[in-house]
Parts: structure tokens; C-alpha cells; sequence
């Protein structure tokens, strides 16, 4: 194997800057398609498990339609079609005006493909929860809503804190698709250098190490907030 | 708009869409069998109790876990030809990188598999004095997978929606002459939605056979 090694060529200018800023697009991907995926996934999630046979079906078919084509499709759908498809003038500001256009596109691609598998979640969490507990709030007087609100939700919440952990590691790991519309993130960045430099080995070893960092920094972090969120008697128990 | 949707296009592309079809699917099965056998292997090194191996098997599953399957295409489609010194196909890169990346997967769920079958069994196994490769191989892991098999076409079915992502390195899966075809005939509202279309219809009937499956082993 021949093999010009230079791992100096990470920290010159202007290739650390690049990794940097990729760095900083790919958390703000994650971060706000995170947001989008939690609210919007907690609404399906929830959908699913209530009484309204509408309700359950909407839910169905949301979870079913973005779980059974694959992301990258969807990114194409989003970023390509979308704009074709809504209406013409909305279509053209999505074209034209729309501020980042392919982060958006992304952010809202990972969003709401992330929410279906949030939700697979949210509705498992919901159903752990005894029978008992939704028939002790409704005896109490409490309406559905309040059931859910006070009750269901949060409930459901802290028991699906570990598995919530992985879903953003995958929106993490996913917003690297980002690339095949133009979004300048860490993947990107690596590729871009190796297309510079024809140092594709110090380059996929730095965005390696970086998927690497942030996913520790995250599972230590879910780590101390399981522990808070854990209620005795519930989910997984570690052992003592 | 929806209006002048043109199924022309999509008629007269299906043959070479066909053949990317064909590509795709055969690497999603070399890349299952692979990846499934490679799983099994380091499930049983995780098992093991033989510390070096729970080590490796460990280190395995969280290392390829934490990290983007693009990313591994990438490394692959880079790395292969540099280490054998020639050109290789972007095909047998790319299944390399598919069998080493979902073997972390399949190693999770086998190894659930093989947890999910009682301590007793071996160690009936045992007592009737077969040895361990054989206690696994006639006693153990035929059960296993025959209890996994929903998850494992459930992954099967993930894993061909993840070699779409064959894409960034050219390799003309079905995903890539569906963009290839967008492109050349400036079409890319018919054929996106019909990669969708087909994509969900493959997938959708796949996960109903594993709800069918799973009726069927928990009766």
C-alpha cells in the first residue's frame, strides 16, 4: 500500500475551517430536524394509541408512508418534487427566496422521517404504562385530554428515554445524507478535502473520529439524564 | 404540476430501471447472507465469556453503530482499491462495506436470539456430550433464528433501503438510474415519485410478511 501520509493537512488552512464548519452544520441539522421529529413524532405517537379510530388510522399511515421509503429518497422528494408540487407561488418562494434551501429542505426531510420512528416510540412508551393508571385518572374525573396530558405523556416520556437517546443518533448519523442535496456537513467537508488534497485517509478519519465524539458526548449525557428521568418499577432496571 | 405528469417516461426508462432494480436486490441478498453470517459470529464471540473475543465483538457493534453507513460506503469505496493496489468495482466495495457495517446489526439480534433460547437446552446439549460447536450448530442457533426471523427481515427490509445510498459512489442501483433517468430527461417529479412508489410497495409488502411471520411463530 503506497500511501502519502500528511495528517498535518487537517489543521491547514483553509481544511480546519472547513471541518469546523461542517461540524457546525451538521449539529444544527440534528438539532432543529430533533425539534420538528420529537413535537411532530409525540402527536402521531400519541394518535396511535387513542380511542379515534381516524386518529389511529392518520397515525398508521404517517408511520407506515415515511418508514417504508428509504431516506434518501425522501431527501430527493423534499429538495426536487415538493416545490413542483405545492402551490405555484409557494413553490416559487421555495425556489427562489426560501433562506438555505438545502438545510431546510433537510432539516425538514430528517424531521418528519425521524417523527415516524419518534412516534413507534412514544406509542410503545404509552402502552407500557398498566391499564390501571388511565382507568385510576378517568375515576378521578380527569377528561382524555387531561388523562394524556398529566398522566400518559409523561409517563411514557421518562420510560422511553433510552430508546429516545438512539433515535437522535440516528437523526445524527442520517443528517449525513444532507450531502446529496448540497449541505455543506461534516461528510461533505471530509469528501470535499479528499477531492482537494487526495488525502482521503486523514479525512475520513476525521469525520470517523468526530461521528465517534459526538456520539460518546451524547450517550453520556442520555446516561446522567436517564438515571434522572428513571422512575422505580418502570422499563429496564440496571442492575445494582 | 400533477397535470402534465408524464407515465411515458417512466414506460420507456423501465428496462434500465429494471436492470438497477436487479443490482440493488442482488446486493441487498449478498449483503444479508454476508452480514448475517459475520452477525452470527460475533454474536457468539460476545457470548463467548472469552475476554479478548466479548471485546472485539463489543467493540465491533458500538464502533460501526456510531457511525453514518455513508460514511463506511465512503471509506470503502476509498480504501478497497488502495489496499489490493487495483481498480475493483464499486460493487465489491460497496458490499464489503454493507457485510462489515450490518453485521453490527444482525449481531445484536442474534445474539438476543440466542439469549432468547433457555440456559437449559445447552446444557442438555452438553450433557449429552456434544461439543459446543455442535450444541450451537443442531441445538441452539437453529432455534434462535427461528425465533428472530421477523427481526431479521425487518433489517433485511432496512438494509434495502440503505443500499440506495449506493448512489454517492455511482454504482447504478435502482435509486441511481431513477436520478440518472431525472436528469437526462429533465423528469425528476415522475421518476422521484415512482422510486417512491416502488420503494414503499417492496418495503410495505415485506413488513406485512413480517407481521404475518410473527403471528404465526407466537401461536
Amino acid at each position: 500500500m503506497k500511501y502519502n501520509w500528511n495528517w498535518g493537512i487537517l489543521f491547514e488552512d483553509p481544511y480546519f475551517g472547513w471541518l469546523i464548519s461542517g461540524i457546525q452544520w451538521t449539529l444544527m441539522v440534528s438539532a432543529i430536524a430533533w425539534i420538528i421529529a420529537f413535537s411532530l413524532g409525540s402527536i402521531v405517537g400519541v394518535a396511535r394509541t387513542v380511542d379515534s379510530r381516524w386518529a389511529r388510522g392518520l397515525g398508521t399511515a404517517y408511520v407506515e408512508g415515511f418508514r417504508n421509503v428509504p431516506l434518501l429518497v425522501q431527501m430527493f422528494l423534499w429538495f426536487y418534487v415538493v416545490p413542483e408540487l405545492v402551490p405555484e407561488d409557494l413553490g416559487r418562494w421555495m425556489k427562489r427566496d426560501m433562506p438555505f434551501p438545502e438545510a431546510t429542505s433537510a432539516i425538514l426531510c430528517l424531521g418528519t422521517y425521524t417523527a415516524s420512528r419518534v412516534a413507534e416510540q412514544v406509542r410503545a412508551g404509552i402502552e407500557s404504562i398498566p391499564r390501571g393508571q388511565k382507568a385510576a385518572g378517568y375515576a378521578m374525573g380527569l377528561t382524555t385530554f387531561q388523562v394524556y396530558r398529566h398522566l400518559l405523556v409523561p409517563v411514557g416520556y421518562r420510560i422511553i428515554v433510552p430508546p429516545l437517546t438512539s433515535e437522535f443518533l440516528t437523526i445524527f448519523k442520517n443528517s449525513s445524507l444532507a450531502l446529496t442535496i448540497g449541505v455543506a456537513e461534516v461528510l461533505f467537508q471530509a469528501r470535499q478535502i479528499e477531492n482537494y488534497t487526495f488525502q482521503g485517509f486523514e479525512a475520513f478519519t476525521a469525520a470517523t473520529l468526530i461521528y465517534l465524539v459526538v456520539t460518546m458526548i451524547v450517550v453520556l449525557i442520555m446516561g446522567y439524564v436517564e438515571q434522572r428521568a428513571r422512575i422505580p418499577g418502570y422499563g429496564v432496571q440496571r442492575e445494582p | 404540476m400533477l397535470l402534465d405528469f408524464d407515465f411515458g417516461v417512466i414506460i420507456r426508462s423501465l428496462p434500465y430501471l429494471g436492470q438497477g432494480m436487479m443490482l440493488s436486490l442482488s446486493l441487498t441478498l449478498l449483503a444479508a447472507a454476508g452480514s448475517i453470517v459475520l452477525g452470527t459470529i460475533l454474536a457468539l464471540m460476545r457470548l463467548s465469556g472469552i475476554g479478548p473475543l466479548m471485546w472485539i465483538g463489543a467493540t465491533w457493534v458500538n464502533f460501526f453503530r456510531s457511525l453514518p453507513l455513508l460514511l463506511v460506503i465512503f471509506w470503502f469505496y476509498f480504501l478497497v482499491p488502495l489496499v489490493v493496489q487495483r481498480q475493483v468495482d464499486a460493487f465489491q466495495s460497496a458490499l464489503i462495506g454493507f457485510i462489515l457495517f450490518e453485521a453490527a446489526y444482525y449481531c445484536e439480534i442474534m445474539r438476543s436470539g440466542i439469549l432468547s433460547i433457555s440456559r437449559g437446552q445447552a446444557s442438555a446439549g452438553y450433557a449429552l456430550g456434544l461439543r459446543y460447536s455442535q450444541c450451537m450448530r443442531f441445538i441452539v442457533l437453529p432455534q434462535a433464528f427461528r425465533n428472530m426471523m421477523p427481526v431479521l427481515l425487518t433489517q433485511t427490509i432496512i438494509l434495502f433501503q440503505d443500499t440506495s445510498l449506493v448512489f454517492v459512489v455511482g454504482l447504478a442501483d435502482f435509486m441511481t438510474s431513477a436520478v440518472t433517468v431525472a436528469q437526462r430527461d429533465s423528469r425528476l417529479v415522475e421518476l422521484y415519485v415512482f422510486a417512491a412508489f416502488v420503494y414503499f410497495v417492496i418495503c410495505y409488502s415485506g413488513s406485512l410478511y413480517v407481521k404475518y411471520l410473527q403471528k404465526k411463530i407466537h401461536r
